[in-house]
């Protein structure tokens, strides 16, 4: 399987990576590239064996239902571009 | 052309955890914007996910009422798009390893007994709020509710109309209620339901295209948009047009659903799962744990009321409708040691109706089981009549005192001296001689009218049955 530009074009898009038109067709043979490697792994019969969630063989730890956090609002808020009446302002998002 | 729908609904439930599900900020409600919400919450980089052992205890309390099997080996998942509400970039979620397997669910709509099939529950968090009002030119995010653990339930393509989706939502609301891993408050969005939504032929085996409606915010809402997205589609086919699998918006306003955005591009959300959080185990033993939790489930309740209490189907429903609504019912019968059907009479009636009033909850009642038992013991004894005792309940619940201080207070004891009444009988013959002639020459209605007079002359306080008999008698 290999990617067009235009598959390309539309991954970057929805990573929201902006890509030099120039880089596309390089991008489109490296990214191929990897898919042929993910082709071959393929070939192998894997049906007996659990998919991999996490390199290390363990089990998640878990912590007891307990507020430890505390409003620590006013020092977040001074590294945001900008803030109003407490809320994060972004530009407009309208569905 | 003879059409039908098929619906599949997606419920996303807030569990009533302290802190959230991936850290310790608190998830209580109504707090100023941002100040619950953490560096994890807001994807602050080089933090970790730490996840709440409670939602997961909350997830398989509702796999196990649900008759589910339940994952001994969960993954969570990244679901990647792009939000402003969603700081990370990605919303930890579950994907092809939920918590929660299959289950089922029966419903009942019109008499009839249908089994709606659960496909999976899983966890994941909460997005943030964005607010669209007008700061200046930009969107106001609140994170507050990022990271708030939910259950999203997944059901079956199996409900067939509006009133189905509605039975089987309620069904679902009443069960996390009971379960008490969700406050079920709507208005504040801990209760949430998407619908997916589409038609086909009568006979056909294939589904027809679905749109997915959003902002479902009230079982009203949810009839309402299925209903008028229905026609919508059906119209559409009607007239040799196609339904575009999309997400649309239901507006309450003006009745009518609306394209938000294309789903092909947005759908694409690139699973996979989070480096950051280990698998979860789960062994026997904890998931006997839980099951020792498991509360009475409202099927069960209510045919037990049916069985035990010999209450009808309708009152039995009525009184398991809530887990607080039965507990109060169930101590007002064990208080009272008589009559189940007297204390569900007064539990559905006056209780609720006052309740009702009052926008009350039944926990903040202020008469309590054991007051309403005491009033109610004063009926089957004979010291008050159910009329007077209507009285006395308005005055508990305005803080007058118990049954027995209020009657005493009011003088309000039943008159069951049968001397007292004949004399009050007389005196009400003698004051009436015209009509005890119109009556003995064959008027029968009037015998209302001397019950009346000579229970206004007692103040509702002579026994009606012995008012009655004796009634009758001088009469005659």
């Amino acid at each position: 399987m290999s990617l067009s530009s235009a598959e390309v074009d539309k991954i970057a898009h929805l990573a929201r990576i902006a890509l030099n038109q120039a880089d596309v067709p390089k991008y489109a043979e490296n990214l191929s590239n990897i898919l042929h490697l993910v082709e071959q792994m393929n070939l192998i019969d894997t049906s007996n064996i659990l998919p991999m969630a996490h390199p290390m063989d363990m089990a998640a730890r878990m912590r007891p239902d307990a507020v430890t956090e505390t409003d620590q609002r006013a020092l977040f808020q001074s590294i945001a571009p900008q803030v109003d009446v407490g809320l994060y302002l972004v530009p407009k998002v309208i569905e | 052309m003879e059409w039908e729908t098929v619906i599949g609904l997606e419920i996303h439930a807030q569990l009533a955890t302290k802190s959230k599900i991936f850290s310790g900020a608190s998830t209580a409600y109504g707090a100023l914007p941002n100040t619950q919400a953490c560096t994890v919450d807001l994807g602050f980089p080089g933090v970790l996910p730490v996840l709440n052992s409670e939602a997961v205890r909350m997830a398989c309390k509702f796999g196990l009422a649900i008759g589910a099997g339940i994952s001994s080996r969960s993954v969570f998942a990244r679901k990647n798009y792009f939000y402003p509400d969603l700081p990370k970039g990605y919303q930890i979620s579950q994907y092809e390893l939920p918590i929660v397997q299959k289950g089922q669910l029966d419903i009942e709509v019109e008499g009839e007994i249908k089994t709606i099939g659960i496909t999976r529950a899983h966890l994941e968090e909460d997005a943030g709020k964005s607010l669209h009002e007008d700061f200046h030119g930009m969107s106001g995010i609140d994170l507050n509710r990022a990271g708030t653990p939910l259950i999203e339930i997944v059901s079956e393509p199996d409900m067939r109309s509006a009133k189905e989706a509605i039975a089987y939502m309620k069904k679902i609301h009443a069960l996390v209620k009971y379960l008490e891993i969700c406050d079920g408050n709507m208005q504040e969005g801990s209760f949430r339901c998407d619908a997916n939504v589409s038609v086909r032929r009568k006979g056909e085996s294939k589904f027809g295209t679905r749109a997915e409606l959003k902002n479902l915010n009230s079982f009203r809402f949810v009839e309402k948009a299925i209903n008028i997205e229905v026609e919508r589609q059906i119209d559409l086919l009607e007239s040799g047009k196609q339904v575009i699998q999309e997400t649309r918006l239901y507006d309450p306003d003006k009745n009518e659903t609306r394209s938000m955005r294309s789903k092909e591009e947005a759908n694409d959300y690139r699973y996979f799962p989070d480096p950051d959080l280990l698998p979860v185990i789960l062994d026997e033993n904890f998931l006997a744990q839980v099951k020792t939790t498991l509360p009475e489930l409202p099927d069960a309740k209510k045919q037990r009321f049916i069985s035990q209490y010999g209450l009808s189907t309708y009152d039995a429903e009525f009184l398991t409708d809530t887990r607080d609504l039965a507990t109060y019912f169930e101590k007002v019968v064990e208080t009272l040691k008589a009559d189940p059907k007297l204390a569900a009479n007064w539990v559905m009636g006056d209780l609720s109706s006052f309740l009702n009033k009052q926008n009350l909850e039944i926990s903040q009642s202020p008469v309590s089981a054991e007051m309403l038992a005491g009033m109610l013991g004063k009926i089957l004894d004979n010291t008050i009549s159910g009329k007077i005792a209507k009285q006395i309940f308005e005055a508990m619940w305005n803080g007058e005192g118990t049954a027995e201080q209020i009657i005493e207070k009011q003088g309000l004891k039943q008159v069951t001296d049968t001397s007292a009444i004949e004399t009050l009988i007389d005196e009400i013959i003698a004051q009436y001689p015209q009509q005890l002639a119109d009556y003995r020459s064959g008027k029968d209605k009037l015998f209302g009218f001397f019950v009346g007079q000579a229970m206004k002359a007692s103040k509702g306080k002579a026994n009606p049955t012995q008012l009655n008999d004796l009634l009758k008698k001088k009469l005659a």
